[in-house]
Order: C-alpha cells, then structure tokens, then sequence
C-alpha cells in the first residue's frame, strides 16, 4: 500500500490489546519510481533524526543512497519508519555536501588538502597547550556522532590531553535526563522499555510531544489506543499537541512551572495513600523529607501559580495514583524549562513512590532527543566519565586510568565537567582559546545568538568545526574539517531504552570527507599523544577496534557491552544493554526487585543541591544512602528568572516540528520535509489573536530584551499567554550565510535569555518575557504544519501534504 | 533571657547575607549561573529577614520585615560595570574573593542559627526553633555552593 506520511506522519493503525505482541507493518521508501528488486544491497542500520533508534536497511543502487525501509525483526519498531527516516536520507547526496577542509586565509575560508588543515589544528593545539595547558583547549560535541567515536573523543580529550572542557550538544537536549537519573538513582541509565507501551494501563507525557519526536514511539502509543483495553493517557504541555488531543486529561500550565504542578501532583498521591509503603520502605531514602517538601502544595496552591483547574490537576493524580502499570516519559517541555531537574525528578519519585519500576509495563522513560545522545553520556564526551564512572570517586578515576594506561593525574577530575555554557563563558573572558566542534551548529542552537556569534567570532579564539555541511557555525571557524555521516561509515549507536543498534557503511563519503573516527585518531596521532609507557594513546585504528576497546572500558560498570560483539549486532534485532556473558541476550528491565546502581562506592554520582546545583560531598551522600537504595528528593517551586510585565507581556517558548531535525542541516534538503515546514512561523492562541485583531498569516515581529524574529502567525491551541517558535530555522539557506541580516531574522534563538538549570546545566528556553507587533497583514496561512501541535484553530489553512514524490510503502503484518 | 539580641543578631546578619548576595549577583552578571543564582539565594533569606522579624515580635523587638537593599540605581551600574569588562579575564579573580566572601559570611550566618536554635531548645521556644529548623539548613545550603563553586572555578582562574 503507498501511503503519504506527510500527511500522516504516522501511519495506518494496527490496533492491538494489552501484554499483546505490538503488530509489525514494514515501512519503507524508495526514491525515483524505484522498486526492491532495483536495489543493489540493503546495508544494516538504524534511524539518525531522532532518539528512537529504529532499525532499519539501507537500500544501495549503483553505490549510491537510494531508500530506507525498517526492519521487521527489531524489538524498537517492528518494521516502521518516521517521516524523517523515509525522506531524511535524501540529505546525504546532496550536492553542497563539504567535500574538502578549509582553512581562513586573509578573512576567507578556503579549500585546502588535509595534511594542511590537520597541521593548522595540531599547530595551534600545541601551541595553547605549550603556552597556557590544557585549560586553553575545548571540545564541544553532539549527539549525532557514534558510540566508538565518543569513546575516542572522551579518550584524547580527558586521557590524552587533559582537559575538563568536553561537553556535548546534548546538554540541550538530554542532560537533564541524567541529571535527573542521577539524582534519583545516583546513576544514569534508563529505567524503562518501550515495550512497556505494550503493558501499561496508564502513560503520563510530561512536556514530551512524542508525537513529534518520536514518532514510531507514537504509532506504538496509537495502536494501544485503538485496541481493546487502552491505556490512560496523561499529558502536561502548553501546546495542544497531537498528545494532548489523545489525552484523557491535558494539564496545560503556564510555562516555568512545572515543579509547582509536580510537587501538587505528589502531594496528592502521598495525601491520598496512592503509594506502596513497603516498597518506599525497603527501597527508598528520603520520604519524610519528601512529604515535608511537598506538604504545602496543594492543588488549589498550584492551580494559582500553574493556572490549571484544581479538579483537573487532582484527576491527573487519581490517574496516576489509581495506575496498575504506569509509564511515565518527559522531554523538552520539562529538560528545556525553568528547575528542569527538579520538575523531572518528581516523575521518578512518582514511580518510586507507587513501586512501578523493574516490571512489564513500569517504566520511565527520562526521553533523549537525539539519535546516539545516550552514547554521549555514556562513553565520556558530555564531560561524564565513560561507563558512569563517577568523577569524585578516586578508585574509579585509579579504575579508568588503568583501563586507559594514563596517570591518574592526567585525568581531570578536581570538579564536575565544564559544560557548554561554562565553556562560552571562559570563551568570552579569553581563558579557552581552541574549541573543536563536531556535528553541532551552536551558531543557531544556542541560547542569545548574538553573543554566541560574538563568542564565536572572536579572533582569539581557535575554531575547529567538524561537519557534513557548511553550517552557520562552519561559517565561523578557522578550520573546517568535511565529515562523512551516517551511511559512509560504520558504528555502533544506543537508543532512550538501552538498545544497541549497529550501522553498517553502505557507500563511500563524498569526495575527501573522511569518517569522524579516523579524523580522531589522525589527529590524536599528529599530537603525539602518548599513554604512560610511551605508546599510541588511541590503540586503534578503526571502529570495531574502538568498539573492543569500549568494551572493556565498560565492564562491570551498568552499561556493561561485554557480552556484545558487531557480529552479534549483525542480522537481527537491537539488543538491550547491560548485555554480559550472564546475560547474552541483553537486559530489559533494570532495577527489578528495587535493586538499584546507587551503592556509594559504585554509583556514578551523588547528586545536587537541588536548587542551588552544589555537588553533595561523598560524606553527605555516604550518611544518607550507605546500602545504595533510590533517593526521594524534591525542590520548592522557584519563580522562573524572567517574568512577563508591561512591556513584555508574553512568555515565549522554542521547540520542534515533526518533519524538521535540530537546525535543518539534514532535514531541509530532503523536498518533503522542507515543504512541510519551509519556513519560521509563531503560534499564538485565538483569545490573544483576537484582542489583537490579529487573524492567520498575519506577519509580526516577537521581541526579547535580546533581539527579534520576524515571522507568520499560526492560530493555534496553545495556552493564552504564551508564544511558541520553532527553533530549527537558521540562516544557512538566506542570502546572509551565518547571520540575519536587514529584517531577515529568524532563528528563534536570537530571542532566548542565558539561563540554565543549576542542576543539570540545561540552557532554558522555554520562558522568556516577550511582546509582539504587527509588521504586516496577511497574505496567506502561515507556512506551519497542519498535522501536528500547530494545527490551525482559524482561518482556510490547506492541510499539510505531501504529494507524489511523499508516497512511501507500508506493509501490514509482513515483508515490504 | 537573651533571646531577643539572637534573633536581632540574626536579623542583622541574614540581612547582610541579602546585601552580599545581590551585590555579588550584580557585580558577576555575566556569570549566568552566578547571577540567577545568588538571586535565588537571597530570595531565602529574604524570607528568613521576615520570619525572624515576625517571631521577634514575641520577644520584644520591632525588627524590618523587609530586607534591605541595594538601590536599583546601584545596581544597575554594577551590572552595567560587569557587562563592560565581561570580555577580561580579572572579573575571575574577583569572582573567587566574593565566593570565599560568601563562604564566610553565610557559614557565619549558619553558627547564628545554630546558636539560636539551641538557645530555642534551652528556653522550650518550639516556635522559634521551628523557624531555625526551617531557616538554617537554606543558609547552609548557601556556604556549600559558595564552597562548591569555589572549587568549580577556581582550576581554571588559577591555572589559565
């Protein structure tokens, strides 16, 4: 059957009940009218656009990327693919693609050969590290790149050179799951399985549009809907997402207050006895703190701030409260806004507090939003030490340095690690000098872009960026390095449930692009980096060796891939870790039996001040948790840093459309997908529209004390207060390259204040003050999508398709 | 009974603790962290200001509700003056003094509350040590982060 998954992103129904297999349906596109037997070689892989991690085949003709289809056998997705997964490919041939470094000469970057450009790099690193030390060098990563390379990365940043500077973009996405992990369970690793979909009676959604992000997650969510016996589903977001249309009961608060909404939600199910008292008892630390924290919040108390009916708020508790087998997930709209970790470490206490963990259709899943995220975190390039080692533990520092043949002393690990708002911070004062990007574009991602781009310009600093296409912050540096990406090269990538995927090489890069891997190790070698016998300090040469050395960097630690290999990876489905010789076939459900990674001399971490963000001292944590147990923590509400008033009455938030990835590096060069969403738009709720006159299409400019957006309005169900821009819309497709220029402003980014989580070090885009003018009238609907959380509520808007060259294979029950 | 001259000590001194706070949030406004979190901070002892001048009521004193503060137009220039050397690398070497300022001063703060909460003990004042109970562990919290981001800043202030 073909099918235009524009217009439904998600797909036909195949409906099914609970503890029932979820159906397979195989999905899979092919471009220029071609059929199965047209394919050359179906190359083993997974989906790259977001966290899901779905497998999938490649489909090769004439050595080169022709199509996508899922694989039925893989626990994730029984055969299904997103939108972004059946056009998003499109991307890799495309003809802008960076085929040879540059290097800035006289103001221009220009093309040059490798030797010249690795030169440059290594020249200007030995020169910061001969003059000033490693506090001079940075590195600033993604959650795009593949488990083998972050292992190498962490590896020559901490081991080799020795610097505490190492983050990833995921500290936008995906920090505050850990953070939150970490809090709860003093260790990061996720407490569910996405086939607890197929288990639960109830699913809680906490600022997590997974109907967007995760997609195929979503269609799993549909068809337990359209079964028999569907579970309840609750959801908290200001937007009236396609979640909240399938909710039994949407909870939307004002933004920034998602720690009052949870506290009241806790209190309820303490109230009201909803709790599993033998299980806090024999399981837990902390409860009567928990329930003196959470006492005062009452649901009529946080009806006030939240502005959400009282009722409403204690129904979502009784839901929760009266679940059998409750789920829980939260993205963004709790990792991206105001006391993130706080608001996130609720979720976990609720499970905790209901003793829902460890069993079929208990789970939580602390979302990631991109596609090797949980790689970041877990083989050191986020800053974290590899395998969850915990940085103030000096046995596990002796343990990684043994691993790594280093001096203890070489590897940073005097304080946490510097993450990427610090890193600017040293930028801006001058201390970091060398920063080396790879597979980010924080020239559009990050928060206050004029500063960032000022950060990033400046002449003193060294800026090394690694990527597949020229992007905004390519646009900035001194050196470009041309990557090759997904499809080009091959590794190992780990989706939110601990499943390990392996994604084979189908074709060549294009032209000079060499792997992120091998330009690793290059530069490693060029450096001279040594172990402490005088030998190579990167011991391999190419990914599966990485993957050898990976794994036994991991042994023994909770994200144990000892018992993985790339020839067990090959031909079937994704298998779940801790996967070990005891346990070959991988592990489904962590914490079973209320058995956590929390002992003092094992875990990874022991936790935060809540709202200041201090580190608790191994003493402190070694009083409160001596047998390792799940720790019941809680904050008080703090009012947001930026509040509406007079001049800036809205609050604005960022977030994400369906059809688009990030900063559209990928996205917007596959047709479908662009025309789905090819433009910047604002969402604004009708009564505001209306006290305004404003009607669809209507163009306006949204101000900040930070800048402004100009950009079509799209009436939509969001809350009244509240603006809502995408934030994928940068500048590398406008006649300015890597900046607005004139009125041409779009990145909602130039709007955002710079402002994080203590706690998780998350920068917060989800409340600003702003206002908003009318430039112009309308000419038409503004260019957002009709499918999704911005959905018209107004006006003759034309729905989302599409057309011709959209429509993709689908096949219920069996092969393509 | 002296009480009444330890909460008016305390009074005094969480109402410095206020003064350094913002102050320091002012004079570090482009140290994100630091600036939004000392505000936070100071918002606990603002209302420990309050609750101190309530209970004080009880014990003869007529103490200010209300903290006092740096005039907006005092910190506006701090602010200002921050924005305009947030391109140097001195403000680190600063950013360490005021920390260890801080340190001090809230670690001094907490052995009044520890003080007065005893004497709450000694003279069976459940109200009072309620207030301390609630009070004290904030104004701890306050010295460890001082300690805590001492310790986060200093490796690079002092090796770069």
């Amino acid at each position: 059957m073909r099918i235009d998954r524009i217009a439904e992103p998600w797909g036909t129904r195949t409906p099914y009940g609970p503890g029932e297999q979820w159906p397979t349906r195989v999905d899979s596109y092919l471009a220029d009218g071609l059929t199965a037997d047209d394919v050359d070689r179906w190359v083993q892989s997974a989906t790259i656009l977001h966290s899901n991690g779905d497998g999938l085949d490649i489909a090769v003709k004439d050595d080169r990327i022709v199509g996508v289809r899922g694989r039925e056998v893989d626990r994730v997705n029984h055969g299904r693919l997103g939108p972004k997964d059946l056009y998003g490919w499109q991307a890799n041939n495309s003809p802008d693609r960076l085929t040879r470094p540059l290097i800035r000469r006289d103001g221009e970057l220009i093309e040059c050969d490798w030797d010249t450009a690795m030169e440059a790099v290594v020249g200007r690193a030995r020169e910061l590290l001969d003059e000033q030390g490693p506090s001079a060098i940075s590195f600033y990563t993604t959650g795009q790149l593949f488990l083998e390379e972050y292992y190498t990365l962490g590896l020559i940043a901490h081991g080799g050179i020795g610097t505490n500077h190492v983050d990833g973009n995921t500290r936008l996405c995906t920090a505050t799951a850990a953070a939150a992990l970490k809090e709860t369970f003093a260790c990061d690793g996720q407490p569910g399985s996405y086939t607890d979909i197929d288990h639960c009676d109830v699913i809680a959604l906490y600022g997590h549009n997974m109907a967007e992000t995760q997609t195929v997650l979503w269609t799993r969510v549909l068809d337990r809907l359209a079964g028999p016996n569907p579970p309840q589903v609750v959801c908290v977001d200001p937007r009236e997402t396609p979640v909240a249309r399938a909710a039994t009961v949407h909870l939307a608060p004002r933004p920034g207050t998602n720690v009052m909404l949870m506290n009241a939600l806790v209190h309820e199910l303490i109230a009201h006895g909803w709790i599993d008292r033998d299980y806090v008892g024999a399981h837990s630390v902390g409860f009567d703190e928990l329930e003196k924290q959470t006492r005062a919040y009452t649901p009529e108390v946080a009806a006030e701030v939240c502005d959400v009916p009282a009722d409403r708020i204690r129904e979502a508790a009784r839901i929760i409260g009266s679940a059998e087998r409750l789920l829980s997930t939260a993205l963004q709209g709790f990792y991206q806004s105001h006391q993130a970790t706080a608001a996130a470490v609720q979720i976990n206490n609720i499970h905790v507090l209901r003793g829902m963990l460890g069993k079929p259709g208990c789970g939580i899943l602390q979302m990631n939003g991109q596609p090797t995220a949980q790689n970041t975190r877990e083989a050191g390039a986020d800053g974290d030490l590899p395998a969850f080692r915990n940085w103030s533990n000096d046995s596990h520092i002796a343990d990684l340095a043994q691993v790594w043949n280093v001096d203890p002393m070489q590897i940073p690990h005097y304080s946490p690690p510097t993450h990427i708002m610090q890193q600017l911070r040293y930028v801006e004062e001058g201390s970091i000098r060398f920063m080396y990007v790879t597979a980010t574009n924080p020239a559009v991602s990050l928060p206050e872009l004029a500063r960032i781009r000022s950060l990033l310009s400046q002449d003193r600093l060294f800026l090394v960026v690694q990527d597949i296409f020229l992007s905004e912050t390519a646009q900035l540096a001194d050196v470009v390095l041309p990557a090759a990406t997904w499809g080009e090269k091959t590794g190992t990538f780990t989706n939110v449930d601990r499943t390990v995927h392996l994604s084979e090489k189908a074709v060549e890069p294009p032209g000079e692009a060499r792997s992120d891997l091998d330009i690793l190790i290059d530069f490693a070698h060029r450096l001279g980096l040594e172990d402490k016998d005088g030998a190579p300090l990167v011991k391999w040469s190419d990914p599966e060796g990485a993957f050898e050395g990976w794994k036994e960097c991991s042994r023994g630690r909770p994200c144990d891939y000892t018992g993985l290999s790339y020839d067990k990876l090959r031909g079937g489905s994704g298998i779940q870790w801790p996967c070990t010789d005891e346990h070959p076939d991988g592990t489904e459900r962590i914490y079973v039996d209320g058995r956590f990674w929390a002992q003092p001399d094992y875990c990874e971490s022991y936790g935060r001040d809540m709202v200041t963000g201090a580190p608790v001292e191994e003493t402190e944590y070694k009083a409160l948790n001596p047998t390792g147990r799940a720790v019941l923590k809680a904050a008080e509400y703090v009012p947001p840093h930026e509040l509406p008033d007079q001049d800036f009455p809205f609050q604005l938030i960022t977030g994400r459309t369906l059809y688009h990835f990030h900063t559209r590096t990928k996205t917007a060069r596959a047709p479908q997908l662009h025309r789905a969403a090819p433009e910047v738009w604002v969402e604004m709720s009708a009564s505001d529209a209306a006290d305004r006159g404003f009607v669809e299409g209507d163009l306006l400019e949204v101000t900040t004390p930070r800048g402004r957006v100009r950009a079509k309005v799209r009436i939509s169900g969001i809350r009244p207060g509240v603006l809502f821009l995408p934030f994928h819309y940068g500048y590398w497709d406008t006649a300015h390259g890597s900046a607005p220029e004139g009125d041409d402003v779009r990145a909602a980014n130039e709007l955002t204040l710079t402002d994080w989580d203590p706690v998780s070090k998350q920068p917060i885009f989800k409340t600003a003050a702003a206002q908003v003018q009318r430039i112009a009238t309308s000419t038409g609907p503004a260019p957002a999508p009709t499918t999704t959380g911005s959905a018209p509520v107004s006006g003759q808007v034309p729905p989302t398709t599409g057309g011709d060259d959209a429509l993709a294979h689908e096949h219920v029950g069996g092969h393509a | 009974m002296k009480l009444d001259m330890a909460i008016e000590e305390l009074h005094r001194s969480e109402n410095h603790l206020v003064t350094v706070l913002t102050s320091m949030s002012d004079k570090h406004k482009t140290d994100h962290e630091v600036f939004h979190v000392c505000r936070d901070m100071a918002g606990w002892s603002r209302t420990h200001v309050a609750e101190l001048a309530r209970r004080g009521r009880d014990f003869g004193l007529d103490l200010d509700a209300e903290a006092s503060e740096d005039p907006g137009v005092l910190a506006a220039v701090k602010q200002r003056a921050a924005e305009l050397t947030g391109r140097r690398a001195t403000p680190g070497l600063l950013l360490l003094a005021d920390l260890r300022h801080l340190y001090r001063e809230a670690a001094g703060t907490s052995v009044d509350w520890e003080l007065l909460a005893q004497g709450a003990q000694g003279a069976k004042e459940r109200e009072l040590l309620d207030v301390a109970e609630r009070c004290h562990p904030q104004t701890l919290r306050v010295a460890r982060w001082a300690n805590s981001h001492l310790k986060v800043t200093s490796p690079q202030v002092l090796a770069s």
